[in-house]
């Protein structure tokens, strides 16, 4: 694939994977699911010509247990459960799309799946990036920092004593 | 690219449900020959019978043996039905034989223990033609007097494993047959002849 500096952009999920392709595929997935459903119905319907697809698998709507570490060891502990809808699909020329999203949005999960389908086929993949990918990375960004920003002010700074032993 | 992949149950809920009664029937009246649609368009390697089967009752916790001709449908069965897929026959719960005349001799299978002989494998064979009211004569649970099941494409000894799969109940294996879009149950207790 080319290496548009657009879409090489180094993100947190992608140290996990040794095969840039799968570093690649890992990011779209993320965005499609923080991009809001409306967002993709829009995108979808402005695609042309317009995508088919059938579907493998769902959409349907699961439970899974989310893991977070705490304490100075880090050791992993079960922090809840929470709802997931995902879907398969299959396109006529024989990619599968995966779209696995937190909530119970099956036409989220539906969309996710299609444009990870979309977005295997290379020839598609640059213009997909700058219609759906890249503008859900910023929208995301753009939010984190506002929110950093909101919760910036409430910052506390502590600090400990050391105690002179003499 | 990965193998392509097709659909499951054409209606996941009912479907499953469906077959499930389906094979409940087929297991505790056996000599029955039982309609099992559901899966239109099953992978390469089972017939449409022994797609319905794994889909019902295969999942995480069984692990699943499968013949030269069914590995064709493992990607299939990894995703539809996310079970473990193990080359040794004796650890399988299930043993998928799409090749019913090179089925396995029924004591490699896992045989289950006296204390737990529930932990016995099932055999899912896939035979030439399954027929009703002629051939083997069966008695035991579930047959009033008895019943005729005809079955062609099994190995040539296959009477003889299963009697000698009778004489280590409770421990043993359960058959399931299935022929294209039918099915057929053969549990331990059954004799034949």
């Amino acid at each position: 694939m080319s290496t548009d500096n657009s879409m090489t952009d180094s993100t947190r999920s992608e140290a996990k994977f040794s095969n840039p392709e799968q570093a690649l595929r890992a990011r779209w997935i993320a965005a499609l699911a923080f991009a809001g459903t409306d967002f993709l119905e829009r995108q979808l319907a402005a695609l042309e010509p317009a995508p088919s697809w059938r579907a493998l698998r769902g959409p349907e709507i699961g439970l899974a247990l989310l893991r977070g570490r705490i304490g100075g060891s880090g050791d992993p502990f079960n922090f809840g459960e929470t709802t997931i809808a995902r879907a398969a699909v299959l396109t006529p020329d024989g990619r599968q799309g995966f779209g696995y999203v937190a909530g119970r949005d099956l036409r989220h999960a539906e969309l996710a799946a299609v444009f990870d389908a979309l977005l295997q086929n290379e020839a598609a993949r640059k213009d997909l990036f700058e219609r759906v990918v890249l503008p859900v990375e910023a929208a995301r960004r753009a939010d984190q920092a506002r929110r950093a920003a909101e919760i910036a002010p409430s910052k506390v700074e502590f600090f400990t004593m050391v105690r002179g032993d003499g | 690219m990965a193998d392509i992949l097709t659909p499951g149950f054409a209606d996941p809920v009912h479907g499953a449900q469906a077959s499930f009664r389906t094979l409940l029937t087929a297991l505790s009246e056996p000599g029955r020959v039982l309609a099992l649609p559901g899966v239109t368009e099953p992978p390469p390697g089972l017939s449409p019978a022994m797609a319905a089967v794994a889909l019902t009752l295969m999942d995480a916790d069984t692990p699943v043996w499968r013949d030269a001709k069914a590995a064709g449908a493992s990607a299939w069965l990894r995703f539809h039905c996310g079970a473990p897929l193990v080359e040794e026959l004796g650890r399988a719960a299930f043993a998928l034989c799409a090749r019913g005349h090179e089925a396995p001799p029924l004591s490699a299978l896992n045989l289950g223990d006296d204390d737990y002989p529930d932990r016995s494998a099932t055999a899912v064979i896939e035979v030439a033609s399954l027929a009703e009211g002629s051939g083997w004569r069966l008695t035991g649970p579930g047959i009033e007097s008895e019943r005729f099941l005809a079955v062609q494409g099994l190995p040539a000894g296959f009477r003889e494993q299963w009697t000698a799969n009778g004489a280590i109940f409770p421990r043993g294996v359960d058959v399931i047959f299935t022929c294209g879009d039918r099915v057929a149950g053969l549990p331990r207790r059954i004799r034949i002849g």
